[in-house]
């Protein structure tokens, strides 16, 4: 990473933090009695509080400090987590990453109304009370060292003394590490009142120990005037952690035994420590926060990352990528030419640099493989208001998180992924009234995700209408997509499911109805080489199961010979290959294959690519499968499997829409992958028509 | 014009790389030529224009193999020992492209002088104007310094 704006790091560790938030608060409202995660909650917000404030998005800050203000009475269990509750503090969230992402045109009435919301959930506490930092949990630190998080009242509570404060002021040591700085906080303190500060040196160690780093200086402050203790407290409410305060009224100060403050000096190992562990919500994590007695098992803090990844700009591990994809060509040739040479020493070399080459690119597609959790997670959101506005309460269940695929794979998921989720609740799941058949009220969305060879299945299933067969076909019938009465599976009437524009939904929703989506779904699934299944069960469900290949850089082909060159197609796509029969060796007008019983419509790819020469006596079909149906394509050889490193065609050639790239062989020569799709329908949809009437 | 007047120096001056396509001499800026390699097996693509029949491997990448002849009227030829691939960098719609391109000898790398430029003749022959930016007298000979953005597209 070459650019340190400290600014963009905010943002993206505020990111982090917003979604650590959003997920705990959907793990709060499925249990809200759960401590722990109130905790994690709270954590959150309060380091999205300090470093907003750190670094100058004092409305992030100062809304953050509202809210975390009015949690705070869920997490002294005042109030429970009930699901409004839950609702208005994730339209908090949405309203904080708003004030990040575009400070300048989010509207604070927005911020209004939600935190009114959210003061009328707990409880009719006004701001009077909410305003009162939040309290520490000092249970686990040990006390009369530190106060553990927050402000630590003395006990001689009073009015207000009109005379003015003592104030006893010890920072953490690291806060200048954290860019604070002491002597502002302290020249808000003069504004309150006439000061006098005296600093406290006792903590100070000798030069040669000295660090300069470290804050070793204490102060007392002696504050005339009838500054309120609100207003003292407000002044360090962005360092809440990070200082201790103690603050007594004048008149009782005169005792000279009052609060004396102790010294922060790391004066003895425990008692530093001591000092450092109940910081983890400090903004740059300290090493401590691993042991520091707040730290939780199952809790998903970005503290608790293990401290060895480093972020890598996508980019160069697409430039790694490429150079890998080289080296594997250039082996590839290596081998071709080690094969033919008789000195064994070449021949060693060679095998063993093909070892290399093949761990080196496993290792580099392994670095861009991401586990598919991380998608996941964003979806729980979606279900969780879908399910609220649609009033069909739902179970999201996600299986499989562990997954790992492509990067970039991921992040181009996820649209098709919202659109299947949407439908599933919108036209799958039934209202609660009219589930039937044993299922309760309660409907189930099922996101899982699993490897099958070389691929990964991502399916969402839900339990429930299925789909209709019968709608479908006559929706089908009335836009002219296929002709009334024409024999079709139901595996094909289901792909009309995907033809533009096409919806059998009888009302139009916000959500889904218009018939957009589906062939956006189908399009973006294609364009990474997987495909897309619907199987459906009337009452039971329906399940939607995308096949995708595991990267998009490198993809098994099979590799074959049409007259003098040399193509590749997808093995992804490849279901079979026979020979051609004898009789089918000259066209008689249409070409099909009886295959198993199976009519199979042919190309022949000679005449598709204009093959030069003699064809092979005994030419082959391989059968390949695309939008629903099987066609086969005639060559002269199967060469064989081949890894294949996609390189894309040239701009020039982007009136070529037979092919959808270019891999380099053995021999240094360019071959051209076919594009199945492509081929099968022209880029003309009715061609597809034409043969799913054949078939 | 005004990419060759970038180009050109104080004394109308360009660096150019000389080659023959058929029985002409074209010259390309020199700042567009990436290197001159010897022949490599082509791969035929089916269904592309004419002029870019082909795609060849060059360092890794697939690279679309250009040959000029057929925009130009002349008639294809083999290679022979002379041929090389001319491999240049050109803007297609404002993104850099890299192509390969047949010539039958590439010369050298000389200096051209514009105030040699001739004005392209109306008749006397059968080449698309749009397709050449100039023609400039080279010692006893003409030169041709083709719009190569054009030909390709």
């Amino acid at each position: 990473m070459s650019s340190l704006d400290p600014i963009d790091v905010f943002r993206t560790e505020a990111a982090e933090l917003l979604d650590c938030l959003e997920a705990t608060l959907l793990d709060l409202g499925e249990k809200p009695d759960s401590g722990a995660l109130v905790d994690t909650a709270f954590r959150a917000l309060h380091t999205i509080k300090g470093s907003g404030a750190m670094f100058g998005f004092d409305t992030v800050a100062a809304f953050t400090h509202d809210f975390e203000t009015a949690f705070d009475l869920v997490r002294q269990g005042k109030v429970p987590a009930s699901v409004e509750l839950v609702n208005v503090s994730l339209s908090a969230k949405d309203y904080i990453r708003m004030l990040i992402e575009d400070p300048d045109n989010t509207s604070s009435i927005i911020g209004d109304a939600v935190l009114d919301e959210l003061r009328r959930l707990v409880g009719g506490v006004g701001h009077a009370s909410a305003a009162a930092p939040p309290a520490p949990r000092t249970e686990a630190a040990p006390t009369g060292v530190n106060g553990g998080a927050a402000l630590t009242h003395e006990p001689t509570q009073g009015a207000d003394a009109a005379a003015g404060w003592r104030i006893g002021l010890v920072f953490d040591p690291d806060i200048l590490r954290n860019g604070t700085n002491p002597l502002a906080l302290l020249d808000d303190l003069r504004d309150l009142g006439p000061c006098e500060i005296v600093p406290r040196l006792d903590a100070v160690p000798d030069l040669a120990a000295l660090d300069p780093e470290a804050l070793t200086l204490a102060w007392d402050v002696t504050l005339r005037g009838d500054a309120s203790r609100e207003a003292i407290e407000d002044v360090f409410i962005f360092v809440g952690d990070e200082v201790r305060l103690i603050l007594t009224p004048l008149d009782a100060a005169a005792s000279p035994e009052t609060a004396p403050v102790p010294a922060c000096a790391p004066a003895s190992e425990p008692e530093r420590q001591a000092v450092l562990a109940p910081t983890p919500q400090a903004p740059v994590p300290a090493e401590a926060a691993g042991s520091a007695p707040e730290a939780r098992p199952g809790t998903r803090r970005p503290e608790d990352r293990p401290s060895a990844t480093v972020r890598v700009e996508a980019g160069r591990l697409d430039e790694l990528m490429d150079r890998v994809g080289e080296l594997v060509i250039a082996q590839a040739r290596l081998s071709q030419l080690a094969g033919l040479q008789t000195d064994a020493g070449i021949k060693s070399i060679s095998e063993e640099i093909e070892r290399l080459s093949s761990r080196l690119r496993d290792t580099t597609m392994g670095i861009r493989m991401v586990p598919i959790g991380s998608l996941f997670g964003r979806f729980r959101r979606l279900v969780h208001d879908l399910s609220r506005d649609l009033g069909k309460p739902v179970d999201f269940v996600t299986e499989g998180e562990d997954t790992e695929l492509d990067k970039t794979m991921i992040e181009r998921l996820a649209d098709p992924l919202v659109h299947l989720i949407r439908n599933a609740i919108d036209h799958g799941i039934e209202s609660p009234a009219q589930r039937g058949g044993g299922k309760g009220p309660t409907g189930r969305i099922a996101l899982t995700a699993e490897h099958v060879g070389a691929q990964v299945l991502v399916s969402v299933r839900d339990d429930g209408a299925g789909l209709d067969a019968a709608r479908i076909r006559a929706k089908a019938e009335e836009k002219g997509l296929v002709a009334p009465g024409t024999p079709l599976t139901d595996q094909q009437i289901y792909q009309f499911l995907f033809a533009p524009g096409f919806s059998t939904a009888a009302t139009i929703s916000a959500l889904s109805g218009r018939g957009v989506g589906m062939d956006v779904v189908k399009k973006t699934i294609e364009g990474l080489r997987g495909s897309i299944d619907i199987a459906t069960e009337p009452g039971a469900g329906t399940t939607v199961s995308l096949r995708l290949p595991l990267t998009l850089a490198i993809i098994e082909g099979l590799l074959i010979r049409v007259g003098e060159g040399r193509y590749v197609i997808p093995l992804s796509a490849v279901e079979e290959c026979v020979e051609l029969p004898a009789l089918e060796r000259e066209t008689r007008g249409r070409d099909f294959l009886n295959i198993r019983g199976e009519l199979v419509p042919f190309l022949r790819l000679r005449t598709l690519f204009e093959a030069e020469g003699e064809s092979d006596p005994h030419q082959k079909v391989i059968v390949i499968a695309a939008g629903g149906v099987r066609i086969g394509l005639v060559a002269d050889q199967i060469i064989g499997n081949h890894q294949t490193v996609i390189k894309s065609l040239s701009k020039l050639h982007a009136d070529v829409a037979t092919f959808s790239g270019a891999t380099i062989l053995g021999d240094g020569t360019a071959a051209l992958i076919i594009d199945v799709g492509q081929l099968v329908t022209g880029g003309r949809p009715e061609r597809l028509q034409e043969f799913q009437e054949v078939a | 014009m005004a990419e060759i007047a970038e180009a050109v120096g104080h004394d109308g001056a360009l660096q150019v790389v000389m080659l023959r396509i058929g029985a002409e001499t074209f010259a390309l800026d020199a700042g567009m030529v990436r290197e001159i390699i010897d022949p490599i097996p082509a791969t035929r693509v089916a269904g592309a224009r004419g002029h870019l029949a082909s795609v060849v491997n060059v360092r890794g990448n697939v690279v679309p193999l250009a040959d000029i002849r057929e925009r130009f009227g002349m008639p294809p030829v083999a290679a022979t020992r002379d041929t090389r691939f001319v491999v240049i960098e050109v803007a297609i719609e404002g993104d850099p492209v890299v192509v390969a391109l047949i010539a039958d000898k590439v010369f050298e790398v000389t200096e051209i002088h514009f105030d040699q430029r001739q004005a392209i003749p109306k008749i006397g022959t059968n080449w698309r104007p749009e397709y050449i930016k100039t023609i400039v007298k080279f010692g006893d000979d003409f030169v041709i310094i083709p719009d190569i953005e054009r030909i390709l597209n």
